[in-house]
């Protein structure tokens, strides 16, 4: 019999705040926490600013050397797994080998990598560091994980872009829901703010240009969007399975009840038209869920602020909830924090699971001008107060990878 | 002007505390890097690169696989200079 699968805990460092208490009250005031880029030269880069991590001291939890050597995801997403770790405080040593991680990121180690290819082209092959590949891989997040908490269960990465935490978090309620392990730390993490990340997206064209007007660039679902605005951050949840977090008296934060997953097989980075990828994702989690749309108080879109995203999602939005599309609550949590990449879904997870707790939708902030092709109620500037029992969590990424995740309020 | 012994075994003791992240009192002449400074085989690889980067001074494997003490490593470098 299929096991139910809960939350007990959740951690985050993001551009929001360092801590998911932080994150939470960030955003309720719903204002931009995006920020000038000054951790290296941007002069020529034709996007300037971004969501950035400040202020953690990552020399609290971890010795000298492993910052020095760890490349930033890591750094954050480890972070963020010691508060969620802390806060479900599970029984370790006695169920090690049933407790797993299955944390992902999209592109991971790409600090190291790009410091060791300057090191290489600038100085030769001895001057690349044999940490180069162990701090690139994007499993190595898992791998850390395990080897400072000792959980010794299942231990792999997925791997799909922007939606790389979704997917994660997709197979670790499925690794606990089909009985094989008790509990998964799971999520995202991502750091790719750096000169080689930055100048692939801009010559993608993805990123919006406003840099006169940086905190109001990210504005998903406006009719002015211009592209997205990078973040870079981790989110990390606990999940377990249900019997056992109540045998140990853990707090349960909500459930998690369905996961749909598809691809687009269309194109390396836009959306199938009408976002015909994504709406299977959101049906195949639905019945996942054994619900019906009616049953979702609130989605948390994936809207990037592209044009591209935000009008497909909202054509599969409406081609999944009918007339119903128009009444759920609807809010880009990107517009506040940036776009994440990998730990998108994951941080985003975190927000939804905070909105159920509280009844509150956060809005989509920088919202002036609508867009007649996306017509739906994203929650405009001002956070709502509203009954939310069930929340939908949508990520596409590039590649034409879609993942959809579903909680409810645990009862 | 070349360097005295003493001179040359600070400036490894401050590339070794930097490297592995260990207390000064614990780095010895004669520490063995695996056996009482905790290093593994990526440390030790890293460690040459400090240490060439230090001294300014190339070190082939076939020396470095032999620099297994800090003694050993001290004396290698001032057969260098």
């Amino acid at each position: 019999m299929s096991k139910r699968v809960v939350v007990t805990g959740m951690g985050t460092l993001n551009p929001s705040g360092n801590n998911v208490d932080t994150y939470w009250q960030s955003l309720l005031q719903g204002k931009s926490n995006i920020v000038p880029i000054e951790e290296f030269d941007v002069t020529d880069f034709t996007t300037r600013f971004a969501g950035l991590v400040k202020e953690y001291n990552f020399e609290d939890i971890l010795d000298k050397k492993e910052c020095r050597r760890l490349s930033r995801f890591i750094l954050l997403g480890y972070a963020a797994a010691v508060e969620a770790l802390k806060q479900a405080n599970l029984p370790m040593e006695e169920f090690a080998e049933e407790i797993g991680v299955e944390v992902g990121s999209g592109i991971g180690g790409i600090d190291i990598l790009e410091k060791m290819t300057i090191a290489l082209h600038e100085r030769g092959p001895s001057k690349v560091s044999p940490f180069t590949v162990p701090m690139m891989i994007i499993d190595m997040i898992s791998g850390f994980i395990s080897i400072k908490s000792g959980a010794k269960g299942p231990n792999a990465s997925s791997v799909s872009a922007c939606a790389s935490g979704s997917h994660s978090m997709g197979n670790a309620f499925n690794m606990i829901r089909s009985g094989k392990v008790k509990a998964m730390i799971t999520g995202g993490s991502e750091s790719a703010i750096t000169p080689i990340g930055l100048a692939s997206f801009c010559a993608a064209k993805s990123l919006s240009q406003d840099n006169e007007n940086y905190s109001t660039a990210s504005k998903p679902f406006d009719l002015n969007r211009s592209g997205f605005v990078m973040g870079e951050g981790a989110g990390i949840l606990i999940f377990e399975e249900l019997e056992f977090a109540k045998k140990r008296g853990a707090t349960i934060l909500a459930e998690v009840v369905g996961f749909g997953s598809s691809g687009d097989a269309y194109h390396i980075t836009a959306p199938a038209p009408e976002g015909e990828g994504g709406a299977r994702a959101m049906k195949i989690a639905l019945e996942d869920a054994k619900m019906n749309p009616e049953d979702i108080s609130y989605i948390n879109a994936h809207g990037t602020s592209t044009k591209m995203n935000d009008k497909n999602e909202t054509a599969a939005i409406k081609s999944v909830f009918g007339d119903y599309a128009h009444s759920v609550a609807i809010s880009s949590t990107k517009s506040i924090t940036g776009h994440l990449l990998g730990a998108a879904a994951a941080i985003e997870a975190i927000a939804s699971i905070k909105m159920m707790d509280k009844n509150t939708v956060i809005p989509t902030i920088n919202f002036s001008t609508p867009d007649p092709e996306c017509d739906l109620n994203y929650t405009p500037n001002k956070p709502v107060e509203r009954e939310i029992n069930a929340v939908m969590s949508n990520s596409f990424g590039f590649g034409g990878h879609n993942a959809v995740i579903i909680f409810k309020k645990y009862e | 002007m070349s360097l005295t012994q003493e001179e040359v075994f600070e400036k490894v003791k401050k590339v070794i505390v930097e490297g592995l992240g260990v207390s000064e009192e614990l780095v010895k002449m004669e520490s063995s890097y695996t056996d009482d400074l905790g290093a593994d085989s990526l440390d030790t690889v890293e460690l040459v690169m400090a240490l060439e980067e230090e001294f300014g001074t190339e070190i082939a494997d076939e020396d470095a696989e032999k620099l297994t003490t800090v003694n050993k490593t001290v004396e290698f470098i001032l057969s260098k200079n």
